[in-house]
Order: C-alpha cells, then structure tokens, then sequence
C-alpha cells in the first residue's frame, strides 16, 4: 500500500493542483457560524479547518442531487421529437469531494446496493471521486462502530486521508486514488515505515460509539418481522414526532426519490428528487386510500426500513451512525435508543 | 450526462401511440387504450407475462403503473383498461387517437402461467375494474388451453354497464372450456345472468381447491370477504395469487413508493400468494 | 441548576401528578428530558406516575401547542363520517403554556381547532428560550458534551473545554423582541407573571433588512434561504400549520415545485409566511426545528409587523377581538389598491 505524507501546507496545494482534473469540494460546515452547508468549492490553495463530524448535509447530495434531471422533451405537439424523452447532454466534470468522513463514505457503497442497476446513480459514482478523512475526534453522536463502520473506516472512499501528529498521511483505495496521488509529485513524500505502522494500528483499534461489536445486523435480520413491527414502542416514538422530514434529507442513507415533470414554454423536463417516507402524500394512492395513512406508521416505516427491511434484503443496516438525525431532529428521536429498543425486544 | 445508455436506461419509456381508444364503461371513467410501440425492433422485442405492468408514460404530466390488459399472445399491440383518477390518468383520458405516448415496462412478475400454475384447475376471481390483468391471464390461458385444468371465472361489477371487455365476456360464456359467472351488484333492467356480490358468488359457486389456484384481483373490501367462502371449502392461503396495487413511481424497486415492509410490490409483485402476504405488514 | 427552572420543574410535576389522577385531564402535554444536550423532548404524560418524568429549562422552544389538536382529537372516540357527534363531555387535555404559546391556543380556539372546555392551561411566564445555534456559535463550533443551566449563566462543557455563556447573549431573537411573556389565557399559574415586557425596537431586524435597496434585499433573501433542504420542519413544528394537505403536498393543482431548486424554495417560505399572517405570535418553533439555520421567522416578523401597523392587532392576545385578517372594516388601509393613473406609473 502506497501512503504520502503531507504537511498542511502541501495538503493545501494538492488540493489546488487537483482543481485541474475536477471540481474540488472541501467541507464547509458554517458560515457565521450559522447557516449550515455541506460541501463548497475550494478557493484557494489552502487546506480549510475541518471540525470533528461530520458536515450539516450528508455526502449523497453529490450522488442524488436534487434534482436529478433524467430527461429533457419537447412539449410542443405535432414535431417528429414531440414528447420523446432525451437523457440530458454531456460535459459533467468529475468532482472530486474532501474530507469525507468514513460513515458518509460508507454510505455510497451502502446506497449503491438498491441502485445497482440505476445507470444515473452509477453514473455519478463513476464521477464523484471521495477522498475520506478518518475521525481522530469523534463526536458525542457518532455511532459508526455500531453500525458496522470504523471511524478509519475506507469503504466508498478512493482515497483516505488520516491527520496525524500534525500531518496528513493518504492511503490510496482505489485506482482512481493512486492516480490522484500521482498529482502529489514534489509536494508529497512516501511515508515512513513508522507512520503506516501506526496507521495500521489506529486502524484496528479505532471505535466510536456504544455497543460496537455487537453486530446489530446480524441480531436484528434473525428476528421476527412481524414481532419487531408490533413492538409497543413505535406509537409512544410517533406521538412527539412532528413528522417533518429532517432525518431522511439529512440522512445519508435515506434514498427514496419522487419523479416528477416539470414544463415550460414547449419545454420539459422529468426530474427526480429526494423524497421522504415521512411525508403522508408518500404512499397516498390516487383513490385517496393511505397505506401509510397515520403518523406511526411512517415513523415505524422508516426505522423499520433502516433497521430491518434493509438488512433482511442486503445485509447491511441502511444506517451509518453519523448521528446527524440524532443531532438535528426537533424533538430529540434518537435512532440509537430505537436499535436498543428493538434488540432488546 | 451522456454516458446514460439509452438501451440500458430502466427509466426511458418507449414512444408508442395511442392506436385505438375504447370507452369500457357507461360512467366513461374507464377506457382501454391499444396503443403501438413506435420503432418496430422494440414492438417485436415486447415480451410480457400476464399480470405484469407497464408505465404510462405522459411527458410532461408523469407516469403512472397500470397492468397490462393484453394477453402475451396478443402481438403488435398492447391494451390498458385505464380508471380516471388522478392527473396522470385524467390527462390519459383527455388524449385522442394518434398522439404520442410513452411505455416503459414490462415491469413487476406476473401470475407464474408458465410454471406453478400450470396444470392446475384454475380460478379467476375479479370485481369492478380490477379485471384487466385477469383479462390478459385468461386469454393466454385459453391460448394455451391444454396447460391447465378446468377453468372457472368469477366476475362482477356494480351495474352491466360497468362490466368491462363485455364483448369478450360474450364470446368466453359461449365456450364450453371455461366456465363463466358472471354477476351483477343489484338487479337491473334487461339483465337476465347472475345477481350478487362477488363474495356470495363465489360462496355458490364453491370451486373446489383440489390441485387449483384462485387468481384474486379487486378491491380491498372484496378479497376480504372472497376468503371465508373460499377457505369453507378448504382453500389454503398458497393457493390464493393477490395482485397489490401501491404508488409507485420508479417501477424497479428503488424509490420506496409502493414498499410493504422489505417488499417492492413493483420489482417483488405486484402478484403475491396470500401466504406471502400475511406475513407482512397491512401497508397496501 | 437554575434554582427558578427547578422550582417551575416542581410545579408542573406536581399539578400534573393532581391532574391526572384526579382524573380532570386524561393527559399533560409538557417537556421531559432528552439524550443531548441542550435538548427536550415534547412529552405526553398519561399516568400520574409519568409525572416526574417532566423538566422546564431554557430548552423548550417547541411550541407545544402544535400537539393540541391531534392529541384532542386522538382522544375522541373514534367515529366515521356522518356519525353523529359523542354525547357527554369528552376527554381533556392539560399543557404547559408560555406567552407565545398561550396566544397560539387562542388562535386555535378562534380557528375552532381545539375546544376551550376541553383544556386545561398551565401557564407559565417566559424568561426566553435559549437557541441551541448561538450556544454553538458561542464556543466555535465545537462539540459540545454538556450543558448546565444556572439562572443567568450556561456553562458550556466541551472535549477540553469549559465555558462560561451569558443567558440573555444566546436567548433567541424572538423570545428578546418579546412583549407578552405572560400566558394571556390559564387556567393554573406557575411562577410569578414578568409583565409586559418594553422593547425598545422589536422590528429591528426587519426594518434592518427593508432599509436595503432591492438588489441588496434580494441577496439577503438568496443567501438566507439557500440552504433549505425542504424538510418542512418549519411548517410542522408550527401550531397554525394544521390543514390537512399543505399547499406544498397538494398535487391537483401542483403549486410549488418539490426539488430545492431558488424559486421553488423561496415560493415554500413565502407563501407558508402568508398563511401565517395575522395569526402568527412569533414564538419561533419554527425557526428552532430548523436543522439548517434558516431565518425564516424574519418573514413571518415582517408580516406581523404590517398586521400591527395596519390593524392594530397582534395575534391571540384575547378570545374576543376580531381577528384581523377575516374582518372588514371600512375604515382598514387600503394602500395596495392601485387607481388606474397610479398603476400607470403615477403619483399617488
């Protein structure tokens, strides 16, 4: 495993030469230290402040943005192409995302798994280009061990950065990655034996949150379904909810979309977005009948899909403990209390 | 972004156009719509199961999943017995014949004709406009006639003039190799056949379940009370196919529309044996 | 401790423990303790024994008169459309109310969503919420682990860090415009009743952001609002958002686009502030249950602003004067009707 040692200043300048092969995002967690964002375009040949956590937006903005244009039309009738749908043109750049945190990383490889026969969504794993960066500092939210993660965690990311003792070491994960490295000619140096020594062993030893090891998954996929759906709890859960959709937009493992299409002047496009199981209009049918009519159900609907349906169909929990739900949700529901409900059910 | 296939894309309709409109029912709110793909290779490339869907596609309106009401057996068009109910269907209805749509399908599994129902005594159950898949499964059955056993079709509908396909429904109850009832909600002028709700049809009729399948498809209210009569005479919850009706939206099981539980009902269903779906969640 | 929060902690406790097992309310809609910091969480006690479950802070800033109707009308026995109503007196509710959210129960009152009888209000003064934001604000941005509240201080504990925070400096900007921390309508009173509260400028900051000319004003309503991720924690968080399809759920006709795309976002807020106008107590759920910091209470300031201005009349401040907005009066302002010479571009 090939690993370059940074110094900041270096970081800073590879950062910028890698502006020539895409557009360079690097967090950008406030502004004032007020309106939240996730990512910006880097400005300067500088490597920005990066605080413990994870930014306010998960990472899956770059990977279902919102939009998605997935075709153009034209509305006017009686032309030969009237109403025949167009896949939008080319000339997307790569982007080449920073400072990644190892969960929301995780959480494109995760995401891929519904999506894999999804030629958009492919499309922007193809050019969306993750350099991670580990957590030496996780927060009081973070649960990413839990979920089957490691705060060194590398899944998902071409690159992984880890700051340590004041400089940056990068470990290639992918092709993709290496070459990127390659752009570090005269800025960076091979690591010393000692620095990946170390890095291996921060590696195997790194956790962040409670009740790592457990295998939740594995617990939760050899329970009864039904037994889980019944559990008492989901309406005491559902009766402060607010039923906002806070967690699924913030959420890096929410993936549920609507498509709808939008015209103008002789000129359409259909267009899909996120969308959220939260919402009562989600599973409204056209007659007026809701299978999901009432609050609880949605509630239930969308730790249920997170926590069981997912990994009864792909293994995996569709949760990467980043903790932004817990952080952000209105009225204090914490899916961590909700895994520890179910598994001690 | 370029680098989308266009024969790859799940989400590309084929154009087609709207080749024949019929009005099926006396309150107009249902019509059956033949339409033609475009490009002759996709027409002759089409192959469905019976009791699979397609999307309508209306650029510029949206999508919407309707069940394919043409048999597989039926070549070079494809039918769709559409209810008038929400922008996409209401915008379908306003079309004329000649104009542009979109197709994007076969989507979902189908009722397995081909395989566990095959040899089987088969029994159709439908009420109101849920009857178009079944139309499509009857046909290929009847094409097919020497792959199954006797064949016995319970229809109903609110008025005569709501039955759909009644030319059709004409043509079958003067074959001998299939059994029809047909029926009625309440009595009405000039109809001299069966009068009563599904549930008390079926109850009468009493098929037997001895090496049988029932194929249900209609509305909530209706499959429930179909059950007890059935399962009176020993039908068991296997032997029963449900087609289950969600919004959807991508049709390959991504989006989260239409999921019950871990299942898709597009990509999953939407046909589920009974047994299947009692061991899910009532979210449909 | 906040001597004051605990005593008011207490009182709750104890009327609601009364309460429900005297059994005049079937339930007490009040706060209980969170899993973060700085957090609450909106809680319905139902057994007296859930009584001590309850905790009054500084944290509080979900209106709690957004769970009223629901938790009525989930009280009700069920029936279909076209029954008749329940005979006999149904189940009440108690819940504890501020200035704010006492106003917004008048509303709710006059808008014939919650039913007078069937409440029982537990009033108690504001000293103004706390925004957990400007508590972040204050130590940088760093992850903050614990969060003691005295009665004029918060003591901010971090990874490495311990720091001391005036209460009134993160108070949120709503709760320090406010003029009516008292409940105008209870039933029960805790705590001592502040008064009317003088502030010198209330509409500061929107008077701040109308003294900008349009570009500059256009830019501000831009950078503001680009970071909505149409969550709706706004609308939900809201006690007067109760219709049963928003306008932004409706689809026949669609009138606002779903994706965060400028115009499709700023038409959300705008439109949301409108339904709000003349009804509005600026009690700033809204702007607390937004995960990503956006100000769009300034929008709703604004409109209760012009409503004062015009009307007079600031929203909920008694079961019985007119309301506004659904009241003709011919001597109301009427400077936005435009005489044909005006509209073409003449003096008024």
């Amino acid at each position: 495993m090939k690993v370059l040692k940074f110094d900041r200043k270096g970081m800073g300048k590879w950062l910028a030469r890698l502006g020539e092969k895409g557009n360079v995002y690097v967090p950008a967690s406030s502004k004032e230290g007020k309106t939240a964002i996730g990512w910006r375009k880097l400005e300067s040949a500088e490597m920005p402040p990066v605080s413990p956590g994870v930014p306010a937006r998960p990472v899956k903005n770059f990977l279902l943005p919102q939009p998605e244009v997935l075709f153009r039309f034209s509305t006017r009738p009686g032309k030969e192409d009237s109403f025949i749908p167009r896949e939008p043109e080319p000339g997307q750049v790569d982007n080449i995302i920073f400072g990644v945190r190892p969960c929301d990383a995780r959480s494109i490889m995760l995401n891929a798994m519904p999506y894999e026969n999804d030629p958009y969504y492919q499309a922007r794993m193809e050019h969306n280009i993750i350099i991670g960066l580990t957590c030496g500092e996780p927060c009081s939210t973070c649960f990413c061990s839990w979920t089957g993660g490691s705060p060194m965690g590398t899944d998902g990311c071409d690159l992984s950065v880890t700051e340590l003792e004041g400089a940056f070491m990068a470990r290639a994960i992918t092709r993709r990655g290496e070459k990127l490295l390659e752009e570090a000619a005269g800025i960076a140096v091979e690591a010393d034996h000692d620095a990946v020594e170390g890095l291996e062993k921060m590696s195997a030893t790194a956790v962040a949150g409670a009740g790592s090891g457990t295998a939740p998954e594995r617990a939760l996929r050899e329970r009864d379904l039904m037994e889980l759906y019944n559990a008492p709890f989901w309406q005491d859960l559902a009766e402060r909810c607010i039923n906002c959709g806070a967690c699924t937009f913030l959420c890096p493992t929410c993936y549920c979309f609507d498509i709808q299409d939008e015209t103008l002047h002789g000129k359409g496009r259909r267009i899909r977005y996120q969308d959220s199981c939260m919402f009562p209009l989600f599973t409204l049918h056209a007659s007026g009948h809701n299978p999901r009519g009432q609050k609880v159900q949605r509630v239930r609907n969308r730790f249920m899909h997170k926590l069981k349906y997912f990994p009864d169909r792909f293994g995996p929990l569709s949760c990467v403990g980043c903790g932004r739900c817990v952080r952000d949700c209105p009225v204090n529901i914490d899916i961590r209390e909700v895994m520890g409900k179910l598994l001690a059910l | 972004m370029s680098y989308i296939s266009k024969t790859k894309n799940p989400y590309r309709p084929y154009p087609a156009r709207l080749d024949q409109i019929k009005v099926e029912t006396e309150d107009g709110n249902l019509k059956t719509f033949r339409i033609v793909l475009e490009d002759e290779r996709e027409r002759e490339a089409w192959n469905h199961n019976a009791g699979q869907f397609a999307m309508l596609s209306l650029a510029g309106k949206g999508e919407i999943p309707i069940g394919i009401a043409s048999s597989p057996t039926e070549k070079g068009h494809l039918l769709f017995t559409v209810n008038r109910a929400g922008v996409v269907t209401t915008a379908l209805h306003n079309m004329r014949e000649g104009d542009r749509i979109g197709v994007r399908g076969p989507l979902g599994n189908g009722f397995p004709v081909d395989t566990d129902l095959k040899g089987k005594n088969i029994v159709i159950i439908a009420g109101g406009f849920a009857f178009t898949t079944l139309r499509a499964t009857l046909i290929y059955m009847l094409e097919n006639r020497d792959n199954y056993g006797k064949i016995t079709v319970i229809y109903g509908a609110r008025t005569p003039g709501m039955l759909l396909y009644r030319d059709e429904l004409r043509a079958w109850q003067a074959r001998d190799d299939v059994e029809m009832h047909v029926t009625i909600d309440r009595e009405a002028p000039g109809w001299d056949g069966l009068v009563g709700f599904v549930p008390t049809i079926a109850g009468e009729v009493a098929p037997s379940p001895e090496n049988a399948a029932a194929l249900i498809c209609g509305p909530p209210i209706m499959i429930k009370f179909t059950m007890p009569p059935l399962e009176k005479v020993g039908w068991t919850d296997e032997q029963v196919y449900l087609s289950l009706e969600n919004r959807m939206k991508c049709g390959i099981g991504i989006c989260g529309h239409c999921s019950v539980g871990p299942v898709y009902v597009c990509n999953d269903g939407p046909v589920f044996t009974r047994s299947q779906v009692r061991k899910l969640p009532v979210e449909y | 401790m906040s001597t004051a929060n605990q005593k008011i902690t207490e009182e709750i406790r104890a009327q609601a423990e009364r309460l429900l097992s005297s059994g005049e309310v079937e339930a007490f809609l009040g706060y209980e303790k969170g899993s973060l910091p700085m957090s609450v969480r909106p809680f319905t006690a139902r057994k007296p024994e859930d009584a001590g479950r309850l905790v009054w802070n500084s944290f509080c800033v979900l209106n709690l008169a957004n769970y009223l109707p629901a938790l009525l009308k989930s009280l009700e026995p069920p029936r279909r459309p076209g029954d008749p109503p329940p005979e006999g007196p149904l189940p009440r509710v108690a819940v504890v109310a501020t200035g704010c959210w006492s106003r917004n129960i008048v509303v709710q009152i006059r808008e014939n969503q919650v039913d007078r009888d069937r409440v029982t209000i537990v009033g108690v003064p504001s000293r103004g919420m706390v925004s957990a934001m400007k508590v972040r604000a204050a130590v940088n941005g760093r992850e903050i682990t614990a969060v003691t509240e005295e009665d004029h201080l918060l003591l901010v504990e971090g990874n490495g860090f311990r720091q001391e925070i005036n209460r009134w400096d993160v108070v949120r900007d709503n709760c320090k415009t406010c003029r009516h921390p008292d409940p105008v309508i209870h039933d029960i009173l805790i705590g001592k009743k502040a008064g009317q509260r003088q502030v010198q400028e209330p509409f500061a900051q929107v008077k701040d952001i109308e003294s900008k000319d349009s570009a500059r004003r256009w830019q501000w309503f831009a950078e503001a609002f680009e970071s909505c991720i149409r969550c709706y924690a706004c609308r939900n968080a809201c006690p007067l958002c109760y219709c049963p399809t928003c306008f932004v759920d409706d689809s026949r006709p669609q009138w606002v686009g779903k994706s965060t795309d400028r115009t499709d976002t700023l038409l959300f807020h705008l439109l949301r502030a409108y339904h709000c106008a003349g009804r509005c107590t600026d009690c700033g759920s809204c702007e607390s249950a937004c995960p990503v910091g956006i100000p769009m209470r300034l929008l709703t300031k604004k409109l209760n602003m012009d409503v004062l201005e015009m009307y007079g009349s600031e929203a909920g401040m008694s079961l019985d004067e007119p309301l506004p907005l659904t009241t003709y009066d011919p001597s109301d302002p009427q400077g936005f009707v435009l005489t044909e010479r005006e509209e073409k571009g003449g003096t008024r």
